[in-house]
This record gives C-alpha cells, structure tokens and sequence, in this order.
C-alpha cells in the first residue's frame, strides 16, 4: 500500500519508461542505409531473369516451353524454328516483368539450366516498355551476370 | 518628442522585434528535425538523414513543401473565420516572447548598469504571459467552429477542456513563485534565484515545477495529453487545413513549447544563472537557451516515451491531482512564510523580507 502510493506519487513507472527510451536514445541504429548499404542476398534469390550459353558460346535454351507452361502468371512468349544445323532454337523469348511474379517456376522447370534468376533487383524504370524484356536483353543479361549465376547455382547445389 | 525620434523608436523597436521572431521561427523548424532525429534514435532508427547533411536542410524542404500547397478552404467553411484562427492561434505564441527576458548585459562595461535583454521588461510580465497564452485558446476553438466539420469541432472542444483546465494549475503553480519572489517581473524572479542551484526556485517548489512542466505539455498539446489530435479525430481541429495555414499551427505549437520551456527555466531553474556562481563567467544568455534546449528535449523525450492519455484521465490528472497539489503547496508556503518558527528555513529562498 505504501509502496504503491510512494510508486504513484514520485512517478516511478515514468521514470523507469524515460529511462529506457534514454538508453534505447544511444543504442547503435539498426536501419541499413540503402543506397550506401545492401542487406545480404542468398543464393536463392530471386530477380532479374537472365538466359544463359554454354562456355561455347551456343545458347542452352532448347525451345522446351516448359516455362512459358509452368509461368502462372503468363509472362513469358516463346516462338521456336529449327535452325539450318537441325537443332530446335528459340526464334523469340520475351518476359514481361510488369507480369512476372518471381516464382522462379521457369527456374525450376528449365531442364537445361537455360533461364534462371539473378541477384539483380534494381532495375526500376519510368515507363512500361522498359520492363518488356526480349530475348537478346535476357541473353545480355546472362553474359554480364555469368559469374555470379554460376557461383549462386554452385552454393546452392548442394542442397538441390 | 518629434516625429523623427518616433520613426528612430519605432525602427528600434522593429528591430528588437524581429531579433526575437527570427531566431523563434528558425529554432521551430529545427526543433521540428530534432524532434524527428531523437524520436528515431528511440526507436533504433536513423531518423530523416538524407536532405543535406545528415538531413540539416529537411526543415527547409518541408517548409518550402508547404508553401507550394494549395490552400483549402472547404466550401461550406466560415471563411473569415477558417483563415483568422491560424494567426490568432500564431501570433499570441509569438507575443508572449516580448516579455521574456533573455539575459543581462553590460554590452562589455559600455553601460554603468546591466540591462535586461528583452523586447519589453513588463512589471506584470508574469500576468501578461499567463494572458496571452490563454488567448491561442480562441485560434483552437474557431478553427474547430469554422471548418464546419465534426471531428474538427470535437478535437476543438477537447483542446479548449484541456487548456483551461490545465492553465489553472499552472497558474497557481505561478502564484508559489509570485509567493517567494515578490514580484510579478520576470528579471525580478531571476534576481531573485541569484547564487548557486540551492537558490533556485526548482528546490523548494519542486512539485510546483513538475505541475507546471506537464501542464505546458497539456497546454501545448503535446504527447501525452495530445488526445485533441488523435487519429480517432482525424487529426483533431486541424483536419481541414492544408498547405500554409496547417504549417501556421504547427508553428504556433512549436512556439508555445519553446516559450514554456524558456519560462520553467525562468522561474524554477535559475534563468540565466550557473548552477555554481564560479561559472557565471559563460554569458547567462547561454545558460539560459542550454536550459531551454534541454525542456525541449525532455519533451520530446517524453513524446518518444508515453502513450496519450484518455480524456478522462486527463481531466481527472488536472483537476484532482495538479489542482489540489498547487493549492496545497501555496498553503504550505504561505505557512512557511508566516510561522514565527518556520520562517527561518523559508527566508533562504524568500527575496522581499
């Protein structure tokens, strides 16, 4: 009773709760910057798609359409003609990123490892158009990113 | 007098007038970042850090945001009304400054006697600080009737509940003050607490002090008693203002807080004096704003810390607790002052025996 009158008159909870914003006032900030800073990304991650080739340079892609089925949200076109050495090849690859959910189903449907998905997220733009990605920017996609694409599949292959 | 020296007067006057306004309304839109960048530290963020460095030129973005708003005026509003309450709530925070003394000076020995450092050294400064800041009550409550809305006039009543309420407590939280200083004048009282932290008004009026402190919160209506603005009411007696005339209010808030604070350190902790008498060779005008700037920051501490109070709890913390606890203190004082026996221990502090 008399602790309880003494708590209440001198204010005591207050002063407990001001004393804990103070110390929580010097606490090191756990906000990342940005721009400046980047959270960790994993190996899984799932951005920016790319099309491979192999170290020969030919393309993995073999025309399966296995992606444009498994795509739930119907992002991707694939047009295909045999080329003049008989081997079936994709004549159109678009992906339309304003529809694209990053499932990475296309990942995991692609029996050649042909279409996968980058580290790459910051490729914001201000018009429509720019998100509509055709075969030769996916291509270009994966000859810049090639390195990381292979080391992500290596860190990761060992538990697929 | 001739009509030059009244220009030259006049001229003076302008000038002592917008050395006290500029500095006011600068200091607003840096509390306004501070208030931001301490509530953020609280909670374990950065706060607003990107406009210049470390975000210093974020008032001013907001400031000129503002500015570029369209004005609003809802077109069932009272419209002469709509627009006079933002500067009727603005102008009696900023005229309440002309009273305030900010310090004493010599100007480097060129004056015999040390001047006070203010607009106007009133004898009643006390009362007319009291007065005008009853005043910004109108702005509140014609805002709230001219916007011709509900929550408007919903968050304008509780306001208005809560500075009347308050404003009693806290002025009779004054008249313990009045009580030992013998005076009215605020460079009087802060004569009167000359000469160490012991002489400070802060020791025998202690609870006097946090009376007085949280009832400028209340009268500010800042966190915890900001429920006159709460998200229930849409933002309370605001909610119709837009652009410039919102930007008039949060001014006048700013205002009111940075003038409670300049008078809790006025009258309870010792104005422009050091806490030791050995340090006064630091310009009391130092002293003085360092005091303020901590009240400020205790205020924003505050917001950073305690939930808001229900309008119950509030009337019943005015009304039932700082009331009673002022009105006992002036007795306690008053006997103090009038026991043959006790007078001993009081005449410490006591400035007219």
């Amino acid at each position: 009773m008399l602790k309880r009158a003494f708590k209440t008159w001198f204010l005591w909870e207050l002063l407990i709760g001001l004393s804990v914003t103070g110390r929580y006032l010097f606490k090191k900030k756990i906000t990342v910057l940005y721009p400046e800073e980047k959270t960790p990304l994993s190996p899984r991650f799932r951005g920016l798609h790319a099309l491979r080739r192999y170290e020969s340079g030919e393309e993995r892609c073999i025309a399966c359409k296995l992606c444009e089925v498994v795509c739930p949200a119907t992002a991707i076109w694939i047009e295909s003609e045999e080329r003049d050495d008989g081997s079936r090849r994709t004549t159109r690859y678009d992906i339309d990123f304003s529809k694209c959910i990053y499932c990475g189903f296309c990942q995991e449907a692609c029996p050649v490892d042909a279409i996968v998905e980058t580290q790459e997220f910051e490729y914001a733009c201000e018009q429509r158009d720019g998100l509509y990605y055709t075969k030769d920017m996916l291509l270009a996609n994966g000859d810049r990113l090639e390195k990381q694409i292979a080391a992500n599949l290596a860190a990761d292959a060992r538990y697929s | 007098m001739s009509i030059t020296d009244m220009a030259i007067q006049a001229g003076i006057w302008a000038l002592e007038i917008l050395a006290i306004a500029a500095p006011v309304a600068l200091s607003v839109a840096y509390i306004t970042y501070f208030e931001r960048r301490i509530i953020g530290w609280v909670q374990v963020r950065q706060g607003c850090n990107r406009v210049g460095p470390a975000g210093l030129l974020q008032p001013l973005a907001d400031g000129l945001k503002l500015f570029l708003k369209e004005t609003i005026i809802p077109a069932r509003a009272n419209k002469i009304l709509f627009v006079a309450a933002p500067l009727l709530s603005l102008v009696p925070a900023l005229i309440a400054f002309a009273v305030v003394p900010f310090g004493e000076t010599s100007l480097f020995g060129i004056w015999e006697k040390p001047h006070i450092m203010a607009i106007s050294n009133l004898n009643v400064g006390l009362l007319y600080v009291m007065a005008i800041s009853s005043l910004s009550i109108y702005g509140v409550l014609m805002a709230g009737w001219a916007s011709n809305s509900k929550y408007p006039i919903v968050g304008s009543i509780r306001s208005t509940c809560q500075m009347i309420s308050y404003e009693i407590s806290m002025g009779f939280g004054l008249v313990t003050v009045m009580m030992l200083a013998g005076s009215l004048n605020l460079a009087d009282i802060v004569h009167a607490q000359a000469g160490g932290i012991l002489h400070w008004y802060m020791i025998p009026l202690f609870p006097m002090l946090i009376v007085f402190f949280i009832s400028g919160c209340a009268e500010t209506g800042r966190t915890p008693f900001d429920l006159t603005e709460t998200e229930e009411l849409v933002s309370g007696y605001h909610t119709e203002y837009s652009g410039m005339w919102f930007a008039t209010f949060s001014l006048a808030e700013y205002g009111a807080m940075i003038l409670i604070s300049l008078l809790t350190s006025i009258l309870f902790l010792g104005g422009w004096y050091a806490p030791i008498p050995a340090l006064d060779v630091i310009p009391g005008t130092v002293w003085l704003l360092g005091k303020t700037a901590f009240l400020i920051f205790v205020f924003i501490w505050f917001r950073a810390t305690f939930p808001r109070y229900r309008y119950d709890q509030m009337m019943r913390l005015g009304w039932k607790i700082f009331l009673p606890w002022t009105l006992g203190w002036i007795f306690v004082i008053g006997l103090f002052i009038y026991t043959p026996g006790l007078d001993g221990i009081i005449n410490f502090w006591l400035a007219w025996r």
